[in-house]
């Protein structure tokens, strides 16, 4: 796998800002509205739009989750072993609350159906909207778009897109795995 | 990725500790559903479960159904009082004439101790153990340790002390299963007559005053006595023995420490334990029950990732 780098630190922090803005020209000042970040990598840029939303809004609390899908996927018995849940945490009421929910990487929608199901289990929302960092286009198994893109990639299956994160690796980045031809 | 090592639940004995964590760690997050507004998830739609109890049974059987309906799967309910058992009909025959109904998960409980090992042998479907005679009752085990990892962080380095019937009882087999796996130190306690001779060579400490077994651990398990297995007279009254075993809250408040009662239930109140125990602070009784439906429900979560589509 040679990989190519997508978004480096510099366009990363460019892409959480205007996404930041897009967000606030629908939402205004987030009286209404609720971020709920994907278990388990949508919950670091759910983390990172609140930090920087609290800073333009200037406003102390966003309300921002995170939701666990494990239960509610549609592959349960088709892997080798089960998924192991991750940590649920919402703690206010998101019914007749706009959600936008929040995930790293949109492929082939499956997750984000899951999590629409699971967040219904908390309530009924007035209006869901899907933000994602990285759209890969053309690769959909069901009719999921998002209303927000950090960026939009052509890429076929077989290659692998992998968004790191400062906190945990160390670096902002996003690169983009293909493999080796003669490696096949 | 983990995933259990075995493929049915028919004891502890058969579990290793990360099986034990792992089973733990899954049953965290179904104890935070079942705390929500929603206590249902789709995971098990797909799945029919068989509930077969040949003994009697009220918390363990609610529990399982609970956990099972939580999970979204399809019960069946078979009591063997009203069952074709009665006209004669053999345990092979009779679980496979429900399997050929497509069930996928059976959870028996039966009088006969190796009655879900034999099962398990013989028939085409993942096996729970919901109690088989006096041998294992590894779910209550499970939430037993669980309820303890629980109110203490961890079970390791914890003395426990299992205090009453050990010779009838498949609890106290399988907690000290369990327990030891998780490295706690286990005590039994009761008349000699119902302590099993050879109990020691488990590696538990084995006591027969109530008081000094009580000032060494940290969470005293009250087991009932079991008199509908006991064909003889094991101690001479049930006064007696409540005298010398039960535990009551003077007794409890002699302690120079604050120690934790469990009883895995149905409680005989009076006997093992007076009301003011089972109903104070020190107790987590209805904990327990509580964290019965969410161990069970990683059970049969964990073991039904395993059942192949077809």
């Amino acid at each position: 796998m040679s990989p190519v780098a997508i978004l480096n630190s510099k366009h990363f922090e460019l892409t959480i800002n205007r996404l930041c803005y897009q967000l606030i020209e629908n939402h205004h000042n987030f009286e209404n509205s609720v971020i709920i970040g994907l278990q388990p990598r949508g919950i670091l840029l759910a983390a990172r739009l609140e930090k920087r939303l609290s800073k333009i809004l200037n406003k102390e609390h966003i309300q921002c989750g995170s939701l666990d899908v494990t239960f509610y996927r549609d592959d349960f018995r088709r892997r080798e072993t089960p998924i192991l849940p991750s940590v649920t945490d919402i703690d206010f009421v998101i019914e007749n609350k706009k959600v936008i929910l929040v995930d790293d990487v949109l492929y082939t929608g499956r997750t984000v159906r899951s999590g629409l199901d699971a967040m219904m289990a908390f309530g009924r929302p007035s209006q869901v909207e899907l933000l994602v960092l990285i759209d890969r286009r053309f690769s959909r198994h069901l009719p999921i778009q998002p209303d927000y893109i950090g960026k939009s990639v052509d890429s076929i299956a077989s290659e692998r897109v992998l968004v790191e994160w400062a906190e945990v690796e160390g670096e902002d980045k996003v690169m983009l795995f293909t493999p080796n031809k003669e490696h096949g | 990725m983990a995933n259990l090592s075995v493929e049915h639940l028919i004891g502890i004995k058969h579990l290793t500790r990360d099986d034990i964590d792992l089973i733990f760690s899954t049953a965290d997050s179904f104890k935070d559903i079942i705390n929500r507004p929603i206590k249902k998830v789709p995971t098990l739609r797909d799945i029919t479960i068989a509930n077969l109890f040949f003994e009697n049974s009220t918390r363990t059987k609610l529990s399982f159904e609970l956990a099972e309906k939580r999970l979204s799967a399809d019960v069946i309910n078979f009591a063997a009082s009203s069952s074709s058992v009665s006209k004669g009909e053999t345990l092979i025959d009779t679980v496979n004439n429900i399997l050929a109904m497509k069930v996928d998960m059976v959870v028996m409980r039966h009088p006969n101790p190796g009655a879900a090992l034999f099962l398990s042998k013989h028939v085409d479907a993942k096996i729970v153990n919901a109690g088989d005679g006096t041998h294992e009752h590894p779910t209550q085990a499970l939430l037993d340790a669980y309820s303890i990892r629980e109110k203490f962080g961890e079970v390791a380095g914890k003395k426990v002390v299992i205090v009453g019937d050990i010779l009838h009882s498949r609890v106290a087999l399988s907690n000290i299963f369990c327990l030891q796996k998780l490295g706690a130190e286990v005590m039994v306690c009761g008349p000699t007559t119902l302590i099993p001779k050879y109990i020691d060579s488990l590696g538990v400490k084995v006591e027969h005053n109530l008081r000094n077994a009580l000032e060494w651990c940290d969470i005293a398990n009250m087991l009932r006595i079991q008199l509908e297995r006991q064909d003889i007279k094991f101690f001479p009254s049930v006064r007696e023995y409540s005298m010398l075993f039960g535990l009551d809250k003077a007794l409890l408040d002699s302690l120079d420490k604050e120690i934790t009662v469990m009883h895995p239930g149905p409680i005989n109140r009076g006997v093992e334990i007076t009301s003011d125990v089972a109903d104070s602070k020190q107790a987590i009784i209805l904990d327990q029950v509580e964290n019965g439906v969410a161990v069970r429900m990683a059970v049969l979560y964990l073991l039904a990732s395993k059942i192949e589509r077809n």
